[in-house]
């Protein structure tokens, strides 16, 4: 079998894990904000998906392509993907990329694959650590006219497509698609591996490749904020009132048989 | 865009009958449509009972689009897609809602960019702006550390809608549905299923449970879920839930997880275990009546979340809360 060309989309994100209590909304209204000290990370779920390419790859060869859609990219946190092992870093970093939303994020990398020309699989996330939406990989797939296969927790190559155990409701299904194909990825999967020493260092000598709209062929007006379909209308954050009652002992065990008392008292239970 | 007017619901099948998710999205469409002074029609695909199709009527469905699928073609989300979109071009719906399920997930989006139109993924409510008549729609982002209000300048206006954050509504009376069947291309087979395994859950399904115990990754490994929690839940008639990371873990079986990307649950009781109360965790079970926590760490953000808490290890906790619990519940 020639070798496998995989493409995996990675989005920067702000790190969903940072404390609940961190993630604050700009005077803008429309923008989230955490702490400068806290990085920006590679969505999780992309992690995963890189991951799922990254076995491939150790399985039977082949090469990874990572494209990420942004504007001033944080080199280092997106670099992590070379570290562990990606071939090429790819960067529709401009501007007019800013402010995205699905359907424009989607289409610009719709653009980006075809220009990459005889991939075989496209590996997304399921969702995006920040909006949470789930749309790009099924977009990326309709946009290009491939079949998509969700929720991925295992990927085997077969011949001439893939095999992927795909997570439903309370158990999972075997399914084969025949590539090209755009293959969305879910924690199942297992986390993404740690870069290696050599990695990290041949990472720091390779550049980043960047493409414009123009690159992509395409009119700024018709990517990022100026391509959406969807308008923000506003982002807030619901005050949560504090009004827990802890319950008290002598000891942790008698503070226990005493919460089951008071649930009693306050006919909870 | 003008042209296009009514809901329409995407429904899903549970056997003969329609899922708990169609229920709540006909309720919610049934309230869209009165406020714009249009129909709601449902669309449902697959092996279509005379019984779902009139429980949709009963719901409020002045049409009923029946798409006949084979049995073989219910998991292939390109027949979905297919169904659904011949249904959208029959119906010309202003609004389309689909349930944020396993199905709808992946339908959603893909009938979007298939139509051209944007759709809000995941919507935890939905309501119609008196000024222009569009739909507003409010998601949880950043897993649920704010909300997004948006309102989509394609049409049709898509939503997918999540289960549980909206009410079920009741049939009114006998209503005999205005059945109409799609005739649609199937399209050519892509995917091939070779296996479908799923587990029979034994006791109270999670989803269902009036009392759920949830462990994260403070109790430290696989043993609890079928001790400590397990006799808990056992005392209260509830089921056992799970974090993420335990089930990443493999402490607990996937069909454990709740939160965001894992299952929706809404019971009376929802008592967190060494669970610290992230917000995607919360996304799953933030529509409980009354959360307990018990956590060693009085900071833990589950204590903003709770109604009652005990700070404290859960292996002292737990087992004397169970004991008197069992005390109580035996008078
Ligand atoms: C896109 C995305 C989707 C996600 N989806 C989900 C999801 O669906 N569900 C989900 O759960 N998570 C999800 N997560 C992960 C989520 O952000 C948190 O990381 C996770 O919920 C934390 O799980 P936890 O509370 O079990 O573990 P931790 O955050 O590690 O908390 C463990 C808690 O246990 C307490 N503890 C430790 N030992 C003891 C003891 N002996 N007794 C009592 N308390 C103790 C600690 O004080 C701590 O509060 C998602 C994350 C992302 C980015």
């Amino acid at each position: 079998m020639a070798e496998l060309r995989m493409v995996v989309c990675c989005k920067q994100t702000l790190d969903p894990e940072a404390p609940p209590a961190s993630f604050k909304i700009d005077p803008s209204g429309n923008r989230m904000t955490l702490p400068s000290d806290i990085k920006p990370v590679i969505g999780q779920y992309d992690e995963f998906a890189l991951e799922a390419a990254l076995r491939l790859k150790d399985s039977g060869g082949g090469t990874i392509t990572v494209l990420s859609l942004g504007n001033k990219l944080v080199r280092d946190v997106i670099k992590k993907s070379l570290a562990v092992g990606a071939d090429e870093l790819v960067l529709l970093e401009d501007p007019s990329f800013e402010d995205s939303d699905s359907w424009s994020t989607a289409y610009a990398l719709s653009l980006a694959a075809r220009k990459l020309e005889g991939f075989d699989v496209i590996f997304c996330g399921r969702q995006s650590s920040d909006m949470d939406s789930g749309q790009v990989g099924l977009g990326l797939a309709e946009l290009l006219g491939l079949p998509v296969v969700t929720l991925a927790r295992k990927v085997e190559r077969i011949d001439g497509g893939l095999k992927i155990e795909q997570v439903i409701p309370d158990g999972y299904q075997v399914v084969e698609v025949p590539t090209p194909a755009v293959v969305t990825v879910t924690s199942e999967l297992g986390n993404l591996r740690y870069a290696v020493l050599k990695g990290i260092m041949a990472a720091a000598k390779k550049q980043p490749i960047i493409w414009t709209p123009s690159d992509l062929g395409v009119d700024s007006t018709e990517v990022g904020a100026a391509g959406r379909k969807l308008d923000i209308q506003r982002m807030y954050q619901p005050v949560k009132e504090a009004r827990c009652e802890i319950i008290d002992g002598e000891s942790s065990a008698e503070a226990g048989a005493n919460l089951a008392t008071r649930l009693r008292e306050a006919k909870v239970i | 865009m003008e042209d296009k007017t009514g809901v329409l619901v995407y429904g899903e099948l549970a056997g003969t009958k329609l899922a708990g998710t169609t229920c709540e999205l006909l309720e919610c469409g049934r309230r869209l449509a009165a406020d714009l002074g249009q129909r709601l029609a449902c669309v449902l695909v697959g092996e279509v009972s005379d019984t779902a199709a009139a429980e949709a009527a009963a719901r409020g469905a002045a049409t009923v689009y029946v798409a006949s699928i084979p049995q073989e073609c219910a998991f292939d989300g390109d027949v979905h897609v297919a169904a659904a979109a011949a249904a959208v071009a029959t119906a010309e719906p202003g609004i389309v809602l689909l349930g944020h399920t396993p199905l709808g997930r992946e339908i959603g989006p893909r009938l979007a960019f298939r139509l051209g139109a944007a759709v809000s993924t995941d919507c935890i409510d939905l309501r119609i702006d008196p000024d222009s008549g569009k739909l507003i729609m409010t998601k949880p982002v950043y897993g649920g550390n704010a909300l997004l209000d948006s309102v989509a300048q394609t049409a049709p206006q898509l939503a997918t809608v999540r289960a549980k954050a909206m009410p079920t509504g009741e049939p009114t009376a006998e209503n005999t549905p205005n059945v109409v069947h799609l005739s649609f291309e199937m399209p050519t087979t892509r995917l091939t299923i070779t296996d479908r395994v799923q587990e029979e859950v034994e006791g109270v399904k999670l989803e269902d449970a009036p009392i759920v115990v949830s462990g994260g990754r403070g109790v430290g490994g696989p043993e609890p879920f079928t001790t400590i929690l397990q006799d808990l839940a056992a005392v209260l008639h509830g089921a056992v839930g799970a974090s993420r990371p335990a089930c990443d873990n493999g402490w607990a079986p996937e069909a454990m997880h709740i939160g965001l990307t894992g299952k929706i649950v809404a019971p009376d009781i929802y008592i967190a275990v060494a669970i610290s109360g992230a917000s995607q965790h919360m996304s799953g079970c933030a529509g409980s009546k009354t959360i307990i926590a018990i956590n060693k760490d009085a900071e833990a953000n589950i204590f903003r979340e709770a109604a009652y808490g005990v700070v404290g290890r859960y292996e002292d906790v737990v087992p004397a809360f169970t004991a008197r619990l069992r005390e109580l519940l035996a008078d």
